[in-house]
């Protein structure tokens, strides 16, 4: 089974650093990483990065992290840079947002990344929203591991257990992300899968949310970038008879 | 007759940038199941330390078989031993310790 860790927030300055997180990513069982970088990044710095990872046995995806402040930046954002990455995700800070980014068929991901349960909104109405337009929801287990120690565990772990549901009920594919900065925030698939039992997932689904769904969205958004692509259900194919 | 709570013996990994003793780590699990389940669930999870090796940073941890899911979400989310920043991965699980060996000399 090929795992998938769709946010390892390696710097793009530091390959050292980077070096470190791949290989121990890597020897933790991952196969395909997503690195967020800057929406200037050079392309240079990004094929040190591939080369980088490839050292290690890695699959590098980009990524780009979106957190707009209202929905007409959000819609600025992705035209700009929508095609210059793999997977693009959207820190949804207000309900306009999350709204937009819902509806819209070039984001990849939602992430909500409040402790205050007012500030997120994941709910019945974005659910269905996010199920026309195959966003995934993504649950990074940084963050995670950040409201234990912040004791905010019990509201964080009860409302994901909600919005989790509701992902499940509407059809929402769910990612599960390490969100490491350094290599001892990194944990292995199988103990990725344990943690989200703390919020109600099942070891199947838990399994799903690390390989099937998120190289799912890297395999659309690579078939969409590449040059036969036209529209969804249409592809170029040159085969001149004769 | 088999029992009715059989066992089941994992080996850890611990990643830290700090020398360990073996009761820092026990007690770094222990307070990780005690916060992620209360005493209810730390009652039912039979957990004993059977032996680590400070040098290499492995050790090998005992739980009955019920309360496994449990067990591995507690160690997973470990992320200080003491003051010292620590991550604790399950490299095996096996129902005896003479078939955790006998994994590891197969590997």
């Amino acid at each position: 089974m090929k795992f998938t860790d769709l946010h390892l927030c390696a710097p793009s300055d530091n390959l050292e650093q980077a070096k470190r997180l791949f290989s121990k990513s890597a020897e933790l069982g991952f196969s395909q990483i997503g690195v967020p970088l800057m929406p200037n990044v050079r392309e240079e710095t990004v094929d040190q990065l591939r080369q980088v990872s490839a050292e290690a046995g890695l699959d590098f995806v980009t990524r780009l992290d979106l957190a707009p402040r209202s929905s007409g930046d959000l819609l600025t954002g992705l035209r700009r840079f929508r095609r210059k990455f793999e997977v693009v995700s959207v820190l949804c800070n207000s309900k306009s947002v999350a709204r937009q980014a819902a509806k819209d068929r070039r984001v990849d991901l939602l992430c909500f990344r409040s402790f205050d349960s007012n500030k997120r909104f994941f709910d019945r109405a974005e659910a269905e929203l996010a199920s026309a337009s195959s966003a995934a929801f993504e649950v990074d287990l940084a963050w995670l591991l950040s409201s234990l120690e912040s004791r905010s565990g019990v509201s964080v772990f009860s409302r994901l257990r909600r919005e989790v549901a509701t992902a499940g009920s509407f059809g929402v594919p769910l990612v599960i992300s390490s969100g490491a900065s350094e290599p001892l925030l990194l944990r292995k698939p199988k103990d990725c899968a344990a943690l989200t039992l703390l919020f109600g997932l099942d070891e199947s689904r838990a399994k799903d949310a690390l390989s099937i769904d998120p190289g799912a969205i890297v395999e659309r958004s690579r078939r969409k970038q590449s040059e036969d692509y036209v529209v969804p259900g249409v592809r170029v194919v040159d085969g001149r008879q004769g | 007759m088999t029992r009715v709570l059989r066992r089941r013996y994992l080996v850890l990994k611990v990643d830290c940038d700090k020398p360990l003793e073996a009761a820092a780590l026990s007690d770094a699990v222990w307070n990780a199941v005690l916060r992620l389940f209360g005493e209810s669930g730390a009652s039912q999870a039979g957990l004993y330390l059977v032996r680590f090796d400070e040098k290499t940073g492995v050790g090998i941890l005992r739980c009955f078989h019920t309360a496994l899911p449990m067990v591995r979400a507690a160690v997973a989310s470990v992320t200080k031993i003491g003051d010292a920043k620590a991550a604790v991965h399950v490299l095996r699980v096996a129902g005896t310790l003479k078939a955790l060996s006998r994994k590891a000399a197969g590997s």
